[in-house]
């Protein structure tokens, strides 16, 4: 398949240009005349969005999402390559969940499919789990997402363990001895009568997490960091050296804990929607890089697991329909970052990070493209999304970088008539 | 006056002059339960359910004798003996309730929120009877009748509420109604059992006991949940009853004949001895009989917002 791009503009920025895909790739010209011709007219050009951790549910968890439904709505949201954490069931901590994973995804998925093993059999915090041969069948990281690795220990030896397979340890950085709530521990939860969890808890363990990283001179990423002291230990280990690198979601920038009033379960993740000031932080932290990427952390819950008692809702919000659009919206359209930042943010490094050799539009690479609207506002609406879930604290958000196009691979994976 | 919402959800959601209009209204239910004959023709042709997921004598007792008062048609539903046990859903056995023409669903629940949630989906009118750690709003306002009957005002009084706050929806709910009437609260507690951020609900918060209750108009002692207790937030109950109870010696800072309360049930020698319970400052039992005026006058208020209807 031969497809001709043309009147784009690449990343919204300068004059119409036309880009040529060829099979998978993306080339200089076409080897004859195309298959398909796609007038952009001026549309935003990028290349493909990539999610470093999302929740996919496939396998055990279908009624909440699976490999195609999870990602049709990756595509939706202009993303064309997406790491589903290993939390399903069976747990992805063995070569064979990973090699089934790959398998569904080479034929049912409407994204590229990367996924991330385990730190930890089973995540269960105790033994580390087959790095060596999850990374032939695929995976591009460890991490247990959704539980920390509690042990100082196991951490030490993840770390030390993952470096020799060029694999980095993502991990959810929570004290769960102090994790014991709802909400954001603060005035809110002590008005609203639920436990609250310190944003002390995930600092702890970020501390640690970079102390471990210094001291053994390894990488380590820190996922979904949501609060200021967090984000200043980062700064301060970067400054000095350290390789620690760092994701944020959305509802990080965009919400706040005032959200959870009302007992609205659509806001209760973990870790948890915090204050202003850690909201304005993790912007200043996307400005000046010491996060280094967004991910959407799609969480997709069955309204069974949401629609109930705030304290027994299950955690998390579905994110990739929204993603760019938030990002977009609150962090270039008010100039904390250029669209530039963006899609390094959401591109260019997860895939330095994972060594996926992609977030380039350049001749040669993977035909992975992403094409948005940045001029006209739309309006969001759950009830059009492609996810299984519907669990979004969005609904009726006036939003702009609708997904107008999206190429995965040389296949059009989502369309909206430019 | 008109109640603003179909529920009483608690005292965040209810205004000052809600508030006066339904201790107005608790006066003249008193007089009517406490007159020979206990017997209104308000709620007749209403149905009153209380749905209760945790236990309860004083509560659960109080609305049923309200609605008995009234005239309503009255059935309790609790977590054990219902298909609760069968793991129906709170959703499901809310409606359940709601759909057999159900007026009132008081309930009691152990999630904070759960009644909020509720009232969204069912016509009748929910009445907080306490949600976990949040609100206990009938509670709150039959200590509020309880402290204006017998000091004729809230308004700048100043009340000490002491113990364990962070577990307590009575605290919670007094601090804010409180605050709403004009009063001065103090709070006082050891500080594992002090939630961050209690004095934005307009009450001040200080370290020791005595600090609250000097001068108070009013010392009310909370039960100490060990039901609730998850983690260890004290040494000992020997060791928090030497620094926390309300005792002889304590009462004696606060005002001369100030008024002791204790929501109940109390564990006695532990919030306080059994001397100060039986004191003659004590309207512990009074708290229990106001408790029916008000939650007769809750009842009658939210019907009659929905009889306007």
């Amino acid at each position: 398949m031969k497809i001709c791009l043309t009147g784009g503009r690449i990343l919204g920025e300068g004059s119409p240009v036309d880009l040529y895909i060829e099979d998978n790739m993306m080339v200089e010209k076409l080897s004859g005349t195309p298959d398909r011709v796609i007038d952009l007219h001026g549309k935003a050009v990028f290349p493909g969005l990539i999610d470093a951790h999302c929740h996919l549910r496939d396998p055990g968890f279908e009624y909440r999402e699976d490999i195609a439904s999870g990602t049709r709505s990756a595509a939706k949201g202009g993303f064309t390559s997406v790491c589903p954490m290993p939390n399903t069931m069976p747990v992805c901590d063995n070569p064979s969940v990973v090699r089934s994973i790959v398998a569904k995804a080479k034929a049912v998925a409407s994204a590229n499919i990367f996924p991330i093993g385990a730190v930890s059999k089973g995540l269960a915090g105790k033994e580390l789990a087959e790095y060596g041969l999850m990374k032939e069948e695929g995976i591009v990281a460890v991490s247990d997402d959704g539980k920390p690795v509690a042990t100082a220990d196991l951490m030490r030896k993840a770390m030390q363990y993952a470096s020799d397979f060029s694999l980095i340890v993502m991990n959810h950085c929570e004290e769960m001895s102090l994790a014991d709530g709802a909400m954001n521990e603060g005035d809110i939860s002590t008005e609203m009568g639920l436990r609250g969890i310190p944003t002390a808890a995930e600092d702890i363990m970020i501390a640690r997490d970079i102390t471990l990283s210094e001291y053994l001179g390894l990488p380590v990423h820190i996922c979904h960091v949501s609060t200021k002291g967090g984000i200043e230990m980062i700064r301060a280990a970067k400054a000095r050296g350290v390789q620690v690198t760092a994701e944020t979601c959305p509802h990080y920038f965009v919400l706040t804990e005032d959200s959870c009033r009302g007992f609205d379960t659509n806001a209760k993740m973990n870790p948890p929607l915090r204050k202003e000031e850690d909201r304005l932080a993790v912007i200043q932290g996307l400005a000046d890089k010491t996060i280094d990427m967004i991910v959407t952390d799609h969480a997709p819950h069955h309204p069974d697991e949401k629609d109930i008692e705030f304290a027994l809702a299950n955690n998390g919000i579905v994110g990739f329909e929204t993603a760019f659009s938030l990002a977009y919206t609150y962090l270039v359209k008010p100039g904390h970052l250029s669209i530039a930042d963006l899609s390094d943010a959401m591109s260019v490094f997860p895939s330095k990070l994972l060594l996926l050799n992609r977030g380039s539009l350049d001749s040669g690479k993977p035909a992975d493209v992403a094409v948005f609207d940045l001029e006209n506002p739309y309006i969001f609406r759950k009830d059009q999304m492609l996810s299984k879930a519907r669990n979004t604290p969005f609904d009726g958000y006036e939003l702009y970088g609708e997904t107008m196009l999206t190429i995965t691979g040389g296949r059009i994976t989502y369309e909206k008539l430019c | 006056m008109r109640l603003r919402n179909k529920d009483l959800l608690g005292m965040k959601e209810l205004e000052a002059e809600e508030i006066a209009e339904i201790l107005r209204t608790a006066e003249m239910m008193k007089m009517v339960m406490t007159s020979g004959n206990k017997k209104t023709s308000h709620l007749q042709g209403k149905s009153v359910v209380t749905l209760f997921y945790e236990n309860s004598t004083r509560t659960r007792l109080s609305f049923e004798m309200a609605s008995k008062f009234m005239g309503a048609s009255s059935a309790n539903i609790s977590a054990s003996g219902s298909s609760v046990s069968k793991g129906e859903s709170l959703l499901d056995t809310a409606r359940t309730i709601d759909v057999m023409s159900t007026d009132i669903i008081a309930m009691r629940h152990s999630q904070s929120g759960a009644p909020h949630y509720i009232a969204k989906n069912v016509k009748a009118s929910v009445i907080n009877a306490g949600d976990g750690m949040n609100e206990h709003p009938t509670q709150a306002l039959l200590d509020m009748f309880t402290m204006k009957e017998r000091l004729s005002t809230l308004d700048g009084i100043e009340v000490a509420i002491c113990g364990d706050v962070y577990h307590s929806r009575v605290a919670r709910s007094n601090a804010i109604g409180l605050a709403k009437m004009g009063a001065k609260v103090r709070i006082a507690g050891p500080s594992t059992m002090m939630p961050p951020g209690m004095e934005k609900l307009g009450c001040k918060v200080v370290r020791r006991v005595e600090d609250a209750v000097y001068g108070a108009d009013v010392v009310m002692g909370l039960r100490l949940q060990l039901e609730r207790q998850t983690k260890s937030l004290f040494p000992s109950v020997a060791e928090y009853a030497r620094y926390y109870a309300i005792t002889p010696q304590m009462l004696a800072l606060a005002k001369d004949n100030a008024l002791v309360m204790h929501p109940g049930p109390c564990n006695h020698g532990v919030e306080m001895p059994t001397v100060v319970y039986d004191s003659p400052q004590s309207v512990i039992n009074e708290q229990v009989t106001n408790g029916v005026a008000v939650r007769m006058a809750v009842m009658y208020l939210l019907m009659a917002r929905r009889n306007q209807e």
